[in-house]
């Protein structure tokens, strides 16, 4: 897969936070296989204060992807997205611009907004967006060459509320590469993802609190690559009716 | 003679394990009172290890299991154990909360009003572990120095400790390696009209609550837990989390009085379990994290057996270090 020109081999991308313990998210990371993490940049850690859990990040050796969490406005997620290119050096940014506190559904005005200014800054974008295929042909027009639809609500783990949209999703932008991003739950709900054709997915609190966030992390990266797989092999299709997996002919005539 | 930098929770409980075991010690810090330097002026205070276990290694536990009782011998302990609660609509919580913890009975509405009258009608579930306790964190500070000063600790105030002392419990401005700051917010609310008697903890997805009863219609709330090194005063999100989840406990904290803010960084390693580290000539105990008051007196034992099985040159006596 490839990521704004870079080729990553794992279809996994793991947030950072909620963990028991950097030495449990560093065991996960590994034990997943992930090659992207994702770190949330708050204006009370981006004076640098936030370096210690940095540093013990960078030397899981995977490409960190700061996001802009918890930002509801255009004006706070641009600021942040600009603090943490100072602080990671990098141009990627996971855009959240959150705009319902109850269900931090995104606000998809001020998620485009955003968007438009930060690609125009040179940015490269991972828009955090609903699965609305109005608002991802704004996000694409406005600079964006990657989409992350939600599954379901931030941390909730409901697996994919509406895989039909997603699955409408793939069908309207074949060449755009589609990120699950939230409400994963399972490692079922990650295979679910993949089989619809979905490039990757990201997830945060499926892994981190789940009893054994290693042997959790170890179970989605195998439920994405399951998934996938499944994918490109090609799924037959439902049928309506029952139909006999062992030929008729040549069965043994018994008096 | 034993040297130790730093007169906070490490320090003087390390202190008290040497000076019990007939050693001469004498403690530096650049402070000015007992704990004055301290994060742990900040902690809870709770001793509480099988609901700490909800997000620790099993270790919290086997360390922690007999802190209470090494408390009683210096300070007051409350042991009336730790009641956990959630919001009908976060039962999920309760039932992962409990999946993750050992040493609770489950108890519902009737139990936890007569447990906590105050919380009558409020909730229908909830966790009681009746095993822990809780201290009061900055008379224990005083009490522990009070202590070992009986017992011929020296203590020198106002003195950054001297090179190549023996032990080195300086928390955040210990020069180990691998420490990092976790920060962490506290309020003080005074509300007599709230009568609670124990610890409780409040779950919720995004802003989890303890409460700790300091007596005298005081509590201390906490739960913030953040990945800085900043030392600024609490932010004005963490307070209303705090106030509002204090409020989501009982609406008559809406009366309390705010009395005082504080944040503190708490020392950790990568697996947030405190260590014995060799450094040069000096011991270092540090990463106490958020179990400052749990594990000080369990790694306090382990930090004398190690020195003392050293300098009496008795290797049977050496134990594994954490």
């Amino acid at each position: 897969m490839r990521v704004y020109g870079t080729e990553v081999s794992s279809r996994l991308l793991l947030g950072t936070a909620q963990y028991p313990s950097p030495k449990v998210l560093a065991e996960a990371i590994t034990a997943s296989g992930c090659e992207i993490i994702t770190v949330s940049l708050r204006r009370e850690t981006a004076d640098g204060s936030g370096a210690g859990f940095w540093d013990l990040l960078r030397d899981t050796g995977t490409r960190i992807l700061p996001n802009t969490a918890g930002c509801h406005s255009v004006q706070e997620a641009v600021t942040t997205a600009q603090m943490a290119r100072e602080v990671f050096g990098t141009n990627w940014i996971k855009l959240e611009v959150i705009g319902h506190s109850d269900t931090l559904q995104p606000d998809v005005f001020g998620l485009v907004e955003a968007a438009r200014i930060l690609c125009a800054d040179g940015f490269e974008v991972f828009p955090y967006t609903t699965d609305d295929l109005v608002v991802g042909e704004k996000l694409v027009e406005a600079g964006c060459e990657l989409l992350m639809p939600w599954g379901a609500p931030i941390g909730s783990g409901q697996g994919l509320r509406n895989p039909d949209a997603l699955r409408a999703m793939r069908a309207h932008f074949p060449d755009i590469p589609l990120i699950v991003d939230a409400g994963i739950g399972r490692p079922s709900d990650a295979a679910q993802a993949m089989e619809l054709g979905i490039d990757a997915v990201l997830l945060n609190t499926a892994v981190a609190k789940a009893g054994d966030p290693v042997a959790m992390a170890r179970a989605m990266a195998l439920g994405i690559e399951a998934g996938r797989m499944g994918h490109m092999a090609e799924p037959m299709e439902p049928r309506d009716m029952a139909v006999p997996s062992t030929p008729l002919l040549g069965l043994a005539e018994l008096g | 003679m034993i040297t130790i930098a730093g007169a906070g929770l490490a320090g003087l409980a390390c202190a008290l394990e040497l000076a019990r075991r007939g050693a001469q010690v004498r403690v530096f810090d650049p402070g000015h009172a007992p704990g004055d330097r301290s994060v742990a002026r900040y902690a809870g205070g709770m001793l509480a290890p099988w609901c700490e276990r909800e997000s620790a290694e099993e270790e919290v536990i086997t360390l922690g299991a007999q802190a209470a009782d090494w408390w009683a011998e210096v300070t007051p302990v409350t042991r009336r154990g730790t009641l956990v609660v959630t919001p009908p609509r976060d039962r999920a919580e309760l039932q992962r909360f409990a999946r993750r913890t050992a040493g609770f009975r489950g108890v519902d509405g009737d139990e936890i009003a007569s447990l906590e009258p105050a919380l009558a009608g409020r909730f229908s579930q909830g966790l009681f572990f009746e095993q822990e306790a809780h201290l009061d964190p900055r008379r224990a500070l005083r009490d522990l120095t009070a202590t070992v000063q009986e017992l011929g600790v020296e203590i020198i105030y106002g003195t950054p400790a001297p090179s190549g002392v023996t032990l080195d419990c300086t928390g955040m401005a210990s020069p180990v390696e691998g420490l990092r700051p976790v920060r962490g917010e506290m309020a003080i609310l005074h509300c007599p009209e709230v009568q609670i008697t124990r610890t409780l903890r409040l779950l919720h997805p995004r802003m989890p609550l303890y409460l700790v009863p300091r007596g005298d219609g005081h509590y201390m709330i906490g739960g913030t837990m953040i990945e800085s090194s900043s030392t600024r005063a609490i932010s004005l999100r963490s307070l209303s989390e705090l106030l509002s989840a204090a409020f989501a406990l009982h609406p008559g904290f809406a009366e309390a009085s705010v009395v005082e803010t504080g944040a503190g960084l708490r020392p950790a390693f990568a697996d947030n379990l405190p260590r014995l580290v060799q450094q040069g000539d000096t011991l270092h105990l540090n990463g106490l994290y958020r179990h400052g008051f749990l594990l000080a007196p369990a790694m306090a034992a382990r930090a004398a057996d190690h020195l003392i099985s050293e300098t009496s040159h008795e290797p049977d006596r050496q134990r594994a270090t954490a």
